[in-house]
C-alpha cells in the first residue's frame, strides 16, 4: 500500500481523503454509554462522510441473547439519537449489511470460535481482508480475559499482509502499578503497535490546534517560556455532577479520572519541546521528555487542594451534594475537584508553575490552557494608571466554545491615560456539521488506518502516574477533603494553594 | 440587516464597524474576504450557500448584484452581522455606469492583508483572471454546471482560460469518485490498461474526470453516455479484471474488484454549501486541476 506506486496519488493534491483499506471492527461492550454515544455514531459518521472502505464490517460481542437485527437495530437507535451527520437510508443500509452478532460471555470458549468463524466469514462475504480492530468499550477488569481469549483462538495473530489491532479507552490503572500490570496485559497478546490507548481529548480539533498555533506562527514561540511566562493554568470544569456514575466514580475521583490523562496530555502538548516531525515516534519522544521532567513540590500540603461538592445551586438548579448521590458511600474520601501544582525543571520552564485543576459541580463547564504572562518590566504609567491592569494571557478554549483568547492592556476610552484589559476572542470555526468530524472519528479512522501520532503510549501512561501517585498517597493518609458549595469554582483551599503563591485562579 | 440606500464603498464599510459595535462584540476573527458576483434571481440562493460555508471558514461575504448597466450610477446595500452568519455580510446592488466599475466598489470592502475568494454560481467571465473583480482574488470558483449560456461548452472555456488560482465546482464534485478510485488503487496496486467514465450527456464533472484518469494514468479513457444522475460509473480495466464503481441514483454506488466481493458505498452527490467549504478550505493554487485541465484541452483538441 505504497503511495508512491499508486499513479492516483499526489502529495500535491490534498482534497483527496485518506480512506480506511478493507477492514472490520469487532466491538465489546455493546450496551454501554460509551459504544452507544461515541464509538457506533462516529462509526456511521465515518461512513456518511465516505471514510470507511466499502465492505466495512461491525461485529458486536455481549453477554445478550441477540439476533443479527437485533444489533443492527442496538445500532440504529444509538446512530439515530446522537450521530452527527444527518441520517441517509442508503449509508444506513450499506453499513447495516455488514452488521453480526455474537452472543457469549467473555469466558466462553464456544463463543470466541464463533467469533473467529464470523470474522472468517466476513473476510469471504465481504472481503474485509483478515484487517480487524478489537475495541474494547468494557470495564478493564476484563481486559486480561478478553485478551486472553482472542490469543487463545488465534484471533490476534494476524496472516501475513493483514493486521490486527487492539482499542483500549481510559482508565489506564488507577496507579502506576496497576498501570504497569494492565500493560503487561496488553502486551503479552498484542505488539506495542498494535495497542491503540484512546485519549479522546487528543483527537479534538482544539487540542491539535494547540502544536500549530506553537509551532506554525511566529509570535508565540519566543515568548513561550519562564523569561516571560509567569505561570499556566490548565482546567478542565464541569458542570454536571457524577450523573449516574456512583460505582464508576466512587473510589477514582477527579485526579485519577481526567488529571492523570487528559490535563496531563495537554500539559504536554503546551509545554513540549518541539518535535522533529509530527510522525508518532517524535511526538512521543518530547512529551515523554516533558513528563520526565515535570515534578511536584516538596510540600504537597501546600500545593495541592481536594474537595466535594456539597448541595447547593447549579446554574439556577437545586443539586445534592456529592455524599447524597444515589450509590455513594456517606463515608466517601473520594475527590470531585482536585488542583496540583507541578514544576518543570527544564531550561525553557524552571520557575514556571503548572496548576492543573479539575472538578465536577463547577460553575460553568469548560476546559482550557491559560498561559499567563509576567507584567512588562518597566511601566512608563504611573501606578494609578495601571491599576486595572493585570497579567497578559494568550488562553486556548478546548471546549466548549472552542477557540483563544488573549488578552492586553488598552487606554481607557476618554481618560488621560488610564490602562485596563481588553480580551480579543478568536472563535475557531469548523463547526459546520459535514466537514468537522467529531474527536471519535478522528480517532476511529486513524486507529483503521494505523496512524498513531494521537494515541498515548504506555510509557507516558505510566510516567503521568508516577508523577500523581504521591499525591494519591498523600491525601489517602488526610482524612477527607474539604465540602464546597455546587455552583462555586470550588473549595477554599484551592484558592489557598495558589495565594501561596501570591496568584489567584482565573475564572474561566 | 441594514438597508443602505444610494451609498458607496465608505458607507458601507463604516456600517460594518457600526454593526459590530451595535452587537456588542466589537472582535471579529474572519479568515477571508469572498465575493459572489450574482443576478438578482439567484441571490438569496447564493447567499445562503456562502452562510451555510461561513460556518467553517468565517468571512466577510460581499455579494455583488450586476444590475442594469444603463443609466444614472445607483449603489444600494443591505449590511448586517450575526443572523446565521458568522462574518459581516453585505449584499450590494448595483446599477448603472456603476456596474462596469464594480471592482472600485468591491476593493476598499476586502479584509486588510487576508485572502480573497470570488465565487460565479452561475455564469463566469470568459476569462476570470482578467476579469476586473476576478484580479482582486486569488482564487476563482466558477460552476460550469451552474451555467444557463453554452453549458456543454462551458468547463471547455473555463480550462483554456486555466490560470492559478482558478478552480471549478464541477471538479470538486468529483473528489468523493477520486478518493474512492485512488483508494482502490492504494488496496489492489493493478497495471490500468484502460477506462471509461459513464455520465449523462452534458457533464463537465464526468469530462474532468476522464482528464484527471488518462492525465495520472497514461491511458485512453472513454467519456460515456447514459441518463444520469451526474456520472454513474467510472471503469479501469486491468489484466486481472475491472474496477469498477458504479451509481445509479446519484447516492448508492457498488464497488467492484478483482477477486473480490462486490460491495456497496455510500457516494452521494453533494450540496453547493459543501463543495464551496471544501473550496474555500485551501486558497492557492490546485495543481492537479491544473494539470487535468490542460490534459481535458488537449483531449479536446486530438
Amino acid at each position: 500500500m505504497s503511495d508512491s506506486t499508486n499513479p492516483l496519488r499526489d502529495p500535491r493534491d490534498r482534497r483527496l481523503p485518506r480512506i480506511a483499506g478493507p477492514c472490520g471492527m469487532v466491538l465489546f461492550g455493546v450496551t454501554g454509554d460509551l459504544s452507544r454515544k461515541k464509538v457506533m455514531p462516529a462509526i456511521y459518521d465515518l461512513a456518511n462522510r465516505g471514510l470507511l472502505p466499502p465492505g466495512f464490517s461491525l461485529v458486536g460481542f455481549a453477554r445478550r441473547d441477540w439476533a443479527n437485527e437485533d444489533f443492527a437495530q442496538v445500532v440504529h437507535n444509538a446512530v439515530k439519537e446522537h450521530s452527527r451527520t444527518e441520517f441517509r437510508e442508503e449509508v444506513w443500509n450499506q453499513l447495516a449489511e455488514g452488521f453480526r452478532f455474537v452472543p457469549g460471555d467473555f469466558n466462553n470458549d464456544q463463543a470466541f470460535s464463533t467469533l473467529r468463524r464470523t470474522i472468517e466469514e466476513l473476510d469471504e462475504q465481504r472481503g474485509t481482508a483478515g484487517n480487524h480492530a478489537f475495541y474494547l468499550a468494557i470495564p478493564p477488569g476484563f481486559f486480561g480475559e478478553v485478551v486472553g481469549q482472542l490469543k487463545e483462538h488465534e484471533l490476534a495473530e494476524p496472516s501475513p499482509g493483514s493486521w490486527r489491532r487492539v482499542v483500549v479507552e481510559k482508565p489506564f490503572g488507577h496507579d502506576e502499578d496497576s498501570a504497569r500490570a494492565l500493560n503487561e496485559t496488553l502486551a503479552s497478546v498484542f505488539p506495542s503497535g498494535s495497542i491503540f490507548r484512546i485519549d479522546h481529548y487528543l483527537g479534538k480539533e482544539t487540542v491539535q490546534n494547540i502544536l500549530a498555533l506553537r509551532f506554525a506562527n511566529a509570535m508565540f514561540e519566543p515568548i513561550w517560556n519562564s523569561n516571560y511566562v509567569d505561570h499556566v493554568q490548565i482546567t478542565m470544569a464541569e458542570d454536571i455532577g457524577i450523573a449516574g456514575r456512583a460505582g464508576y466514580y466512587d473510589g477514582i475521583g477527579a485526579a485519577r479520572d481526567v488529571i492523570q490523562n487528559h490535563l496531563m496530555q495537554l500539559m504536554c502538548l503546551v509545554a513540549m519541546e518541539e518535535p522533529t516531525s509530527f510522525d508518532a515516534e517524535s511526538l512521543r519522544i518530547e512529551k515523554l521528555k516533558l513528563l520526565s521532567a515535570a515534578c511536584l513540590p516538596r510540600r504537597l500540603d501546600l500545593t495541592t487542594a481536594r474537595g466535594q461538592y456539597a448541595a447547593g445551586w447549579q446554574g439556577g438548579e437545586k443539586v445534592l451534594g456529592f455524599l447524597e448521590e444515589d450509590g455513594v458511600r456517606k463515608s466517601s474520601t473520594t475527590e470531585t475537584y482536585a488542583a496540583i501544582k507541578l514544576n518543570v525543571e527544564n531550561r525553557r520552564w524552571a520557575g514556571v508553575p503548572f496548576y492543573l485543576r479539575a472538578g465536577k459541580r463547577l460553575g460553568r463547564r469548560v476546559t482550557e490552557v491559560a498561559v499567563v504572562f509576567k507584567p512588562a518590566p518597566h511601566q512608563p504609567f504611573t501606578r494609578a494608571a495601571t491599576e486595572e491592569l493585570t497579567h497578559n494571557a494568550v488562553v486556548m478554549r478546548i471546549q466548549p466554545d472552542e477557540g483563544m483568547t488573549v488578552r492586553f492592556g488598552s487606554k481607557v476610552p476618554g481618560t488621560q491615560m488610564e490602562i485596563r484589559d481588553v480580551n480579543m476572542d478568536f472563535a475557531y470555526g469548523g463547526t459546520f456539521t459535514e466537514s468537522s468530524a467529531e474527536a471519535y472519528e478522528r480517532l476511529i479512522l486513524d486507529v483503521l488506518l494505523g496512524d498513531p501520532p494521537l494515541f498515548p503510549r504506555h510509557a507516558e501512561v505510566e510516567r503521568a502516574w508516577q508523577i500523581l501517585d504521591p499525591v494519591l498517597d498523600h491525601w489517602a493518609s488526610k482524612g477527607k477533603p474539604e465540602q464546597y458549595a455546587s455552583g462555586t469554582w470550588g473549595p477554599s483551599s484551592a484558592d489557598a494553594m495558589l495565594a501561596r503563591d501570591g496568584r489567584t485562579w482565573r475564572r474561566p | 440587516m441594514i438597508e443602505l440606500i444610494d451609498t458607496n464603498a465608505a458607507g458601507i464599510a463604516a456600517e460594518f464597524v457600526a454593526s459590530r459595535l451595535r452587537a456588542g462584540s466589537p472582535a471579529m476573527s474572519m479568515v477571508m474576504t469572498l465575493v459572489i458576483v450574482v443576478d438578482e434571481e439567484g441571490s438569496e440562493d447564493a447567499m445562503r450557500v456562502a452562510r451555510q460555508a461561513s460556518h467553517e471558514h468565517p468571512a466577510r461575504v460581499l455579494g455583488v448584484i450586476l444590475g442594469d448597466g444603463r443609466g444614472h450610477p445607483q449603489i444600494n446595500a443591505q449590511v448586517g452581522t450575526g443572523a446565521g452568519w458568522t462574518g459581516e455580510t453585505a449584499l450590494i446592488r448595483l446599477e448603472g455606469e456603476v456596474v462596469r466599475h464594480a471592482e472600485s466598489v468591491v476593493l476598499p470592502l476586502l479584509l486588510p492583508d487576508s485572502p480573497v475568494a470570488i465565487w460565479w454560481p452561475a455564469d463566469p467571465p470568459a476569462d476570470p483572471a482578467q476579469d476586473a473583480l476576478g484580479r482582486l482574488a486569488q482564487r476563482r470558483i466558477t460552476d460550469a454546471a451552474g451555467a444557463t449560456r453554452r453549458r456543454s461548452k462551458a468547463i471547455n472555456a473555463q480550462c483554456s482560460a486555466y490560470a492559478p488560482g482558478n478552480s471549478d465546482l464541477a471538479w470538486t464534485r468529483i473528489t468523493p469518485w477520486r478518493a474512492l478510485l485512488a483508494a482502490a488503487l492504494d488496496q489492489q496496486p493493478l497495471k490500468i490498461t484502460a477506462g471509461s467514465v459513464t455520465a449523462e450527456r452534458i457533464s463537465p464533472s464526468a469530462d474532468l474526470l476522464v482528464a484527471w484518469l488518462s492525465d495520472r494514468l497514461k491511458v485512453k479513457v472513454v467519456r460515456k453516455n447514459s441518463r444520469g444522475p451526474g456520472i454513474t460509473e467510472a471503469r479501469l480495466d486491468s489484466r486481472e479484471g475491472p474496477i469498477v464503481i458504479s451509481r445509479r441514483d446519484g447516492r448508492l454506488a457498488t464497488f467492484s474488484s478483482p477477486d473480490r466481493p462486490d460491495r456497496p458505498v455510500a457516494l452521494k452527490r453533494r450540496q453547493l454549501p459543501e463543495l464551496l467549504a471544501e473550496e474555500l478550505r485551501r486558497l492557492d493554487e490546485d495543481d492537479v486541476y491544473a494539470a487535468t485541465a490542460r490534459k481535458l484541452m488537449k483531449l479536446h483538441l486530438s
